[in-house]
């Protein structure tokens, strides 16, 4: 099985962008080169990415074992069609994002204002950043994704307090105190599985864990579920999110969005699927996943910031996701592993989305916007069709998504189940409401209805287009009349993003078969098992 | 599949009652602190709770022996692998705690005190639950927000929130 004419990429999507966050440290007096590294490097990433997922569909899971150790000793990284398929979307959003983000710092330095997002820190962080989620969607043991979970978090204190603006330090605060006490949670975990199983290799523990007595194997689960819960942000466990995410720059924020929480979902579905497939958890992940919509969403229709209505939304889809999970079937996990490709495009566009709006009205609060669809007929445009899309209006991707789970969780027909249904319904509805709100209020409605307009969008009403305020938060007193145009690479950027979200609409039935095929492999457990573990290991 | 795995751990794992104890004070005395609402216990919290969770990992590599270089007899040597494990732990640990130390610098920069403080949104909540409202996002006329905010604006002279000119502060981040 090892004789690849191809050779082995496992690797690079780690390895790239360790490289390139180098690099970049080292060309940080040269914005310019930094930038070239950065697209380079994560456009290579996507290309690598592809490529995965087109191996693991067609030779099937792809492993590399570290440092040549002797083999359930070493270090292992393992691509399967799930890993592969996260990869490849994180990698578009990622580096999409990193378009949005030099755009502005460029349109920023400019204008000669302080940077949002400072470039000399800002390029290897995002590549670091990048490297932790691919080694997390890597990892072929739990403290390698322990390790992946670090790294990831770790560039993210850094983004969500850049600047050191007194609102980001107090949301950073609250940010990295939650990530600490889930790592810490993870840790425990993984030190209790070791005790006992005596190893930490996911594919030896599918093996191992079976023997456990249940008691045993259910502490373990519930250890580590936990910990992945925390940073998936589901129910008990997100009243972080709505908190720190706001604050952070817009491409920060987007990134957050797009990718953080799915890593933890990820780490969920892996563990769910491949360490306890006869979970007796499934009711408790129901409950929780059906809690999670309905009251994310609900925060988000109560809301009136734009930043924080999404922020609830993405917590409320989650739900939609531990759904898929909780149901245990192919098909459940199939919904939700397409739930998720569709989820990280579309929330990131939003929230590159939101970038725009605060770009263009000065502010995201909802009291104090009106007239967006004039001042920018194709932000509107670009907010209208993400909007409809994250609230599943068909024929677009959210809607497949959704259907897909509904169907599954229609298959499976206990009374949960279908209540469970019933709460994908009416978060979707509700979720079209606080959208809809939102279309309303801030594109539709002009300037003069908006109940607490301020001088911020006093060039708007006099009908200069485009006006910005002071980017920097800490100086946002005075505001910045100067006339200003969206900058187009940043516009470009969130219409790529929307455009890949609609793209999955149109591959829908190619990504929906390679899900289920995807599923059924985490659901046999055995292509995993066999490619990672040598037949003797394995006895 | 045989159940080699778990024979293999009852015959080395003899858990040390004393490290379990001590990871039992350390977590449970970080909890306490953590559950403070000055930054800096916080963090001490979460330094002996990191503290005691990488104990927990001397606890699970069983009996102390050997250094465990190649060629020594196995059954005399400890257990390399947790200590690997949590190595790492401590090394990532350490520097977050560095980073969170200059994060609670910098907090008390901004706003002159250590203190975690109340979320604005919970804040808001609570004054229209108290005057029994249902459901205004905005008042123009309430401008108080937390205690630290005030003191922030105060002592730093600018505002507070993400680009929200003008901003009142009674309105959600």
């Amino acid at each position: 099985m090892t004789d690849f004419p191809v050779p082995n990429l496992v690797p690079l999507p780690v390895l790239l962008p360790l490289l390139g966050a180098a690099l970049t440290l080292a060309f940080r007096r040269s914005p310019r080169l930094q930038r070239s590294v950065s697209i380079a490097v994560l456009a290579a990433v996507v290309a690598v990415a592809g490529v995965l997922v087109w191996q693991t569909d067609v030779r099937g899971p792809q492993v590399l074992w570290l440092g040549a150790w002797q083999e359930p000793l070493g270090i292992s990284l393992v691509a399967d069609r799930l890993s592969a398929l996260m990869l490849l979307v994180s990698g578009i959003v990622t580096l999409l994002v990193l378009v949005f983000a030099i755009g502005q710092g460029q349109a920023d330095s400019d204008e000669e204002n302080e940077s949002e997002t400072p470039l000399t820190i800002f390029h290897p962080t995002y590549l670091v950043l990048s490297a932790g989620v691919s080694n997390a969607f890597l990892a072929g043991d739990l403290f390698n994704l322990f390790v992946g979970f670090e790294i990831l978090l770790f560039s993210s204190y850094v983004l969500i307090t850049v600047g050191g603006a007194a609102s980001r330090i107090h949301a950073g605060t609250t940010y990295v105190v939650v990530s600490l006490l889930s790592s810490a949670l993870f840790l425990v975990g993984i030190a209790a599985v070791y005790a006992a199983t005596g190893t930490v290799n996911l594919a030896q523990l599918s093996l191992r864990i079976g023997d456990l007595a249940p008691g045993v194997a259910l502490v373990l689960q519930l250890c580590l579920l936990t910990a992945f819960a925390i940073k998936a942000a589901i129910f008990p466990m997100s009243a972080w999110l709505p908190d720190s995410y706001p604050t952070a720059p817009a491409p920060v924020t987007a990134v957050f969005a797009g990718l953080l929480t799915k890593v933890g979902v990820y780490a969920i579905i892996r563990v769910q699927t491949l360490l306890f497939p006869d979970s007796p958890l499934q009711g408790l992940l129901m409950w929780a996943a059906l809690l999670t919509m309905v009251i994310g969403i609900l925060g988000a229709v109560s809301q009136s910031g734009l930043k924080r209505i999404l922020s609830f939304t993405l917590v409320s889809h989650i739900g939609y996701m531990i759904f898929g999970i909780a149901l245990a079937t192919p098909h459940g996990t199939a919904g939700a592993i397409f739930y998720v490709a569709h989820h990280i495009t579309i929330q990131t566009a939003l929230f590159l989305i939101t970038g725009l709006v605060e770009r263009l009205g000065g502010t995201t609060s909802l009291d104090r916007l009106g007239g967006l669809a004039v001042a920018s007929p194709v932000l509107a445009v670009l907010f209208f069709v993400s909007a409809m899309n994250l609230s599943g209006i068909p024929p677009m991707s959210g809607f497949l998504a959704k259907i897909g789970l509904l169907h599954a969780g229609i298959e499976v027909g206990t009374p949960l189940a279908w209540l469970l249904v019933v709460g994908g319904i009416v978060t979707s509805l509700l979720t079209l409401y606080a959208l809809a709100k939102v279309w309303s209020q801030a594109f539709w409605r002009t300037l003069a209805d908006a109940p607490y307009a301020t001088e911020a969008a006093a060039g708007l009403r006099a009908g200069t287009l485009d006006v910005e305020p002071a980017t920097d938060p800490a100086t946002a007193v005075v505001v910045d009349t100067e006339p200003r145009t969206l900058p187009r690479t940043m516009l470009g950027a969130t219409a790529a993003m929307t455009a890949v979200g609609l793209a999955i609409t149109l591959v829908a039935g190619p990504l929906f078969a390679y899900t289920q095929r995807a599923a059924s492999d985490l659901a046999a457990r055995d292509p995993y098992v066999t490619t990672v573990l040598l037949q003797e290991v394995r006895r | 599949m045989t159940t080699t795995a778990p024979t293999l751990i009852e015959s080395t794992l003899q858990p040390n009652l004393t490290l379990v104890l001590v990871t039992v004070f350390l977590v449970a005395t970080g909890t306490a602190l953590a559950l403070d609402r000055s930054l800096v216990r916080v963090l001490l919290g979460m330094v002996l709770i990191g503290n005691g969770v990488a104990v927990l990992y001397l606890v699970i590599s069983g009996r102390a022996g050997r250094a465990p270089f190649v060629d020594e007899d196995p059954s005399a040597i400890s257990d390399p692998l947790p200590q690997a494990m949590v190595l790492t732990a401590i090394v990532i640990s350490l520097a977050t705690i560095g980073f969170l130390l200059a994060l609670s610098y910098r907090l008390w920069q901004v706003s002159g005190t250590d203190d975690v403080p109340d979320d604005a949104e919970d804040a808001r909540i609570q004054r229209l639950a108290l005057e029994d409202q249902t459901s205004s996002t905005y008042d123009p006329s309430e401008t108080s927000t937390t205690t630290s905010d005030e003191l922030a604006e105060e002592a730093t002279g600018v505002e507070q929130s993400d680009a929200e000119p003008l901003r009142t502060g009674s309105e959600p981040r």
